[in-house]
């Protein structure tokens, strides 16, 4: 289960904001997708989540354990938080082949020395998903859809508690989404590690969401189970937008 | 004239040296200041970036005159220094204390830049995979600013062998000990020995030509990997 409140405001910024959102996201869903219009707050939630941003008040907590909490002085580190990140853009070290980014959560100071049990574990990684003839490779010579495979071999490679992946398809075009999108629902089905995944696609929402948390500038609101409102609509954007509409009502 | 090859080689050498360490030792301070004040905001890194700059716009006799305060005998420093047994008036590590400053702020101002440029969701993506601040720099932001920072090396090289004003203060112009390609030319010059300049002047132009070749060359070599 994931407890969050966060509060966050920015208030000298160019565009003031502030984030206020309170909601749990139950066990029962292993996937729960973050869904709103760019700039309404999931990428701060997410930054919040992994330790990135400090919020200015509220609490985080997974399970039992307390990532954050602002009225008892909580605020475990972000290396020490085990949560897996996966950036829009990958993130992968452009200056490292495949296998030292894999490799690179167990590694020591030099990343580009990998040997004994790191490489091994890393190549297994590698292997899982499919990549394990890239190893070689740098980031750049591979395509996006390897990319991501390998960011996500990277993430898994930490031993995460929480998988965060934000807006993973953004940059590609529909017919790679797709394809990518059918593709990471094949390796999450085989993964016990719960996921939220933050997108602005309601083609997304259908392929992941368990839990749903509908994000509007700044607020959000929890649908506890996706699939029991989703039956009455004929696409998913329909449903969406009903919701959406019902929220600001 | 008498043609000794030691009225090149000694000073050739002594620049060289001189160069060599204080761009090394200015390397090492500037790049981790640079890392510890790029992508900070407020008045007390602004005040910090705005003294590591300051030897870029100070006349090079000024920051001569301000190490003497320094480090010469009677400086803040001088007593401390002269119990351990260090003495930078008129000696060649004098001479590098006077162009580590001068040359400071070029690799700084270029390590900043550079490292402020690395993309920070990577940093950010490695502090996530559980790297301590000290291995994002080592693993991450230094790899990728090296270009830039390098590009700042290589200039400071160039300028530490020029060095002249601040050199001049500290530690004098004693042939064979503290005397700089820059400050043989000009005592050669005012000795009125023009065909002794004007060897010096050669071969100074041809190191830093070269200089700059080799740099060039490295820079392609890396990006052919």
């Amino acid at each position: 289960m994931i407890s969050l409140h966060l509060v966050k405001s920015f208030r000298n910024a160019v565009t003031p904001f502030s984030l206020d959102v309170r909601y749990e996201i139950g066990d029962e869903h292993k996937c729960a997708v973050l869904f709103g219009p760019s700039g309404s707050g999931k990428s701060l939630t997410m930054q919040c989540l992994a330790g990135l941003t400090r919020p200015d008040a509220g609490h985080i907590r997974i399970g039992d354990c307390t990532l954050f909490d602002s009225q008892e002085n909580v605020s475990v580190s972000v290396q020490k938080r085990r949560i897996g990140y996966m950036f829009q853009d990958y993130a992968l070290f452009p200056h490292l082949t495949l296998l030292q980014n894999v490799a690179y959560p167990r590694s020591g100071c030099w990343p580009w020395r990998v040997c004994g049990e790191e490489r091994d574990k890393a190549q297994d990684m590698l292997e899982r998903l499919g990549i394990g003839h890239l190893a070689a490779n740098l980031p750049s010579q591979i395509s996006g859809g390897q990319r991501q495979r390998a960011a996500l071999a990277r993430a898994l490679n930490a031993d995460p508690l929480l998988l965060l992946l934000d807006e993973p398809f953004s940059a590609l075009d529909p017919l790679l989404r797709e394809r990518l999108r059918e593709e990471l629902l094949e390796l999450m089905e085989n993964l016990t590690i719960p996921a939220v995944i933050i997108s602005h696609d309601p083609d997304d929402v259908d392929a992941f969401a368990g839990g749903l948390v509908l994000y509007d500038k700044g607020r959000a609101r929890t649908v506890a189970d996706y699939a029991s409102v989703r039956g009455d609509f004929a696409t998913a954007g329909k449903c969406l937008r009903h919701l959406q509409e019902q929220g600001a009502a | 004239m008498d043609f000794d090859i030691a009225f090149i080689w000694s000073p050739l050498e002594l620049s060289l040296r001189v160069a060599g360490t204080a761009t090394l030792i200015s390397f090492v301070v500037a790049t981790l200041a640079a890392w510890r004040l790029a992508r900070r905001k407020g008045p007390m890194p602004a005040l910090l970036d705005a003294v590591c700059s300051l030897p870029l716009v100070m006349p090079p006799t000024v920051l001569g005159y301000y190490l003497i305060l320094l480090v010469g005998r009677r400086g803040v420093f001088g007593h401390w220094l002269e119990e351990v047994g260090i003495n930078l008036i008129f000696s060649w590590q004098g001479a590098v204390v006077a162009a580590t400053v001068v040359v400071f702020p070029l690799i700084y101002k270029s390590a900043r830049a550079a490292l402020e440029q690395v993309d920070k969701h990577l940093e950010d993506a490695a502090r996530t995979l559980g790297s301590s601040e000290w291995r994002v720099f080592i693993s991450v932001s230094l790899p990728l600013a090296w270009k830039g920072i390098f590009a700042g090396i290589m200039l400071a090289f160039a300028r530490g062998m020029g060095e002249f004003g601040a050199t001049l203060m500290i530690a004098g112009n004693i042939p064979g000990k503290t005397q700089t390609l820059s400050l043989a030319i000009y005592d050669a010059f005012q000795a009125g020995n023009d065909a002794q300049a004007s060897w010096l002047v050669c071969i100074t132009s041809a190191v830093c030509v070269a200089l700059l070749m080799a740099a060039e060359l490295l820079v392609k070599l890396k990006r052919r990997h």
